[in-house]
């Protein structure tokens, strides 16, 4: 399984990191409906701007947008197995109960 | 799908934030009950999967793209409520880090891709497998454009709410291109299940017969509680 781990790992820092270059830049289903019913005008600039667009600051081009999906690619991952702590601590402590352990 | 800030009104986000948040509070204790540290991984390597093909916009038609959602891919390998979980992670750094998503839309954005998705395509997959093993694929392809025209529905009814068009105007708007990008969604969703079990057929399995095991020691769990102090 831990080859498994790596190898899909390894996969979406390949596509966040180069393929995602290719990406197709025309705005997505939702921007596209709000140009054609005049709403896009709605949007609001976020109030901190960390990678916006995906592309880090102060990087340029290909770079800029492969660096940001490496980034984000760990940051989930990170952030699912932070999730993973929480839950496997709640049940870790209903362990304790049991007449097993000291 | 994501919806930037702006688009909602408070009178739609904030509830929609309190729904979310409930939801997902849901899903992590459903998931803690049989998520332990071997499946942890696994649920990290698919959001981390989710994120970078969601970075991969595809042209549907002139000047339109649509990327993967991901809620019946997570659904259809981890189960509904660890990819509930996973979902959310994947909105929550996409708003946080990289401003694709309002913070003000975080809860709507979260209802309907990632709960709302994931409802849809547990439902479908859950009905589908009941005919067999060879229903499999079939009831993914329907749950993946489901999930995607079901939270493009929510989406236009929420945009509705907020006041930006009339329902008849902004829902077959929402809804006719979703239902092109969903098409796209079954389609990259059932060559990712093929690539993955390719890679490894068992990482199906781990949740699915897992479930079962873990519904098993929960209940022995429960039997335990009442003598529990807290």
């Amino acid at each position: 399984m831990k080859r498994t781990l790596i190898i899909l790992l390894a996969v979406s820092l390949v596509i966040a990191g180069f393929v995602s270059w290719f990406a197709s830049p025309h705005p997505d289903g939702l921007e596209r409906v709000a140009e054609d019913l005049n709403f896009i005008d709605r949007a609001e600039d976020p109030p901190i701007e960390v990678m916006p667009d995906y592309t880090v600051p102060g990087v340029r081009g290909f770079l800029s947008n492969g660096l940001s999906g490496v980034i984000g690619v760990l940051a989930v991952f990170g952030l699912v197995m932070l999730a993973g702590i929480i839950m496997n601590r709640k049940k870790r402590r209903g362990d304790s109960h049991a007449p097993s352990s000291h | 799908m994501h919806i930037p800030s702006g688009f909602l009104e408070p009178q739609v986000w904030i509830p929609m934030t309190g729904v979310s948040a409930a939801g997902v509070g849901y899903a992590l204790k459903k998931s803690g009950d049989f998520v332990d540290e071997r499946k942890t991984p696994v649920m990290g390597v698919m959001a981390a999967f989710i994120f970078a093909a969601q970075m991969v916009n595809f042209p549907v038609f002139s000047g339109t793209s649509g990327h993967l959602m991901g809620a019946a891919l997570a659904t259809a390998i981890l189960g509904m409520w660890p990819a509930m979980v996973v979902m959310t992670s994947v909105v929550l750094v996409q708003a946080l880090l990289f401003q694709d998503g309002g913070l003000d839309t975080l809860g709507a954005n979260t209802f309907n891709m990632c709960i709302l998705g994931c409802m849809v395509s547990g439902a479908i997959i859950g009905i589908g497998t009941k005919f067999g093993k060879r229903a499999f694929y079939p009831s993914v392809a329907l749950a993946s454009w489901l999930s995607v025209v079901g939270a493009s529905a929510a989406c236009a009814l929420q945009l509705w709410l907020s006041g930006t068009s009339p329902i008849q105007v902004v829902l077959p708007a929402m809804v006719i291109v979703h239902a092109i990008i969903g098409a796209f969604e079954a389609f990259i969703t059932i060559v990712s299940i093929k690539f993955i079990v390719s890679v490894n057929p068992k990482i199906i399995q781990i949740f699915s017969e897992n479930t079962e095991i873990s519904e098993r020691e929960i209940n022995s769990i429960e039997l335990k509680k009442p003598g529990d102090v807290t």
